[in-house]
């Protein structure tokens, strides 16, 4: 006996992504989920993101790890809340493990919510969690073609952050073609370079994330 | 590497749907996977064969087909089916413009179950 089904596989990863998409919006939160390969430099850019804007804007973090809560300790000591998401051997976040995070967080007055995803340049691409927006980091050592090589996060983020610009000197990569791989696979992507050790350039990381939060308050 | 999750999110579904029609023996389902989709095939199939291994789902078979990249151009407007095969398929140049990036995929990002064959 042969019976028609037509359902999506991942039909309850993005029904929950949907209920945590409404709770969002009627919280009026901006939430951006941070993707890369392990080691770009996440957990460092929210570090300074939360230390150089904690009087501007409330903000909170959902850490994704496969292990250790070595990162929302990190995270923690800047003053912001903090819920961790051991994901002990899945490569990804998914919407469910989002939604459960989300019972340990207090969203009322909140401006941003990073949730930063488990460090892979692959699988995370695929799991919609509810965000706003998604934000991929490439760092120079891992080299400049690499947006070519692994195009799915790329395509489906909105910005791209290039952390570790003070390495540049030491190591062969160029702006230009990472910047141009990224925009092949997807011309409509934002670029902007930064480092989170130093500093540099991060203004221009806080006046995207201050008119994103800006069009969020409107709609 | 997800296609675990997938293959038990797949798995979920088919038990609910066995339970609705009051069916208990699944001989097949068959599922739809797009060449974007991000799941791989392979992995697909080893991870049905790991997760229906000894429960009551056991003997039946994962029937896969790979579903093309369907693709519009972004410069011109027309629809044609992209010949690449892998990651960067959405990347194929337009057959009458040659544009060759920028096109919206139309089909070929879905990962769905179409039906079961049970008893």
């Amino acid at each position: 006996m042969k019976i028609p089904v037509v359902r999506k596989v991942l039909e309850v990863n993005e029904t929950m992504a949907e209920q945590n998409k409404k709770l969002f919006d009627r919280h009026r939160v901006l939430v951006l989920n941070l993707m890369s390969s392990p080691g770009a430099g996440k957990t460092a850019l929210l570090e300074r993101t939360l230390s150089d804007l904690g009087t501007e804007m409330n903000m909170a973090v959902i850490e994704g790890d496969v292990q250790t809560t070595n990162d929302a300790q990190r995270i923690a000591a800047t003053g912001v809340p903090v819920v961790q998401i051991n994901t002990d051997q899945a490569c990804h976040l998914d919407s469910s493990m989002v939604q459960e995070a989300l019972g340990q967080l207090d969203l009322e007055g909140l401006d941003v919510l990073f949730i930063e995803n488990v460090g892979n340049l692959v699988c995370p691409a695929a799991f919609d969690l509810g965000e706003d927006l998604k934000i991929t980091l490439l760092s120079v050592p891992e080299g400049d073609d690499k947006p070519l090589k692994y195009p799915s996060m790329f395509v489906r983020s909105q910005l791209m952050i290039l952390n570790k610009l003070d390495l540049l000197p030491y190591l062969e990569f160029s702006l230009v073609q990472a910047t141009q791989g990224a925009q092949t696979v997807n011309p409509d992507l934002e670029v902007i370079s930064v480092s989170a050790r130093t500093g540099e350039n991060l203004e221009a990381w806080y006046e995207w994330l201050r008119s994103r939060l800006k069009t969020k308050r409107k709609a | 590497m997800h296609e675990l999750s997938l293959v038990q999110s797949l798995l979920d579904i088919v038990r609910q749907e066995l339970r609705a029609h009051e069916l208990t023996r699944l001989k097949a389902v068959k599922v739809t996977c797009g060449r974007l989709s991000g799941a791989v095939p392979d992995a697909l199939h080893m991870a049905f064969t790991a997760l229906t291994r000894d429960t009551d789902l056991d003997g039946s078979r994962l029937d896969l087909e790979m579903v093309p990249v369907k693709l519009q151009c972004g410069e011109c407007g027309k629809s044609f089916s992209s010949p690449d095969k892998g990651s960067l398929a959405a990347f194929a140049p337009c057959p009458s413009c040659g544009q060759e990036i920028g096109h919206r995929v139309v089909s070929g990002q879905d990962l769905n179950i179409e039906y079961i064959e049970a008893e």
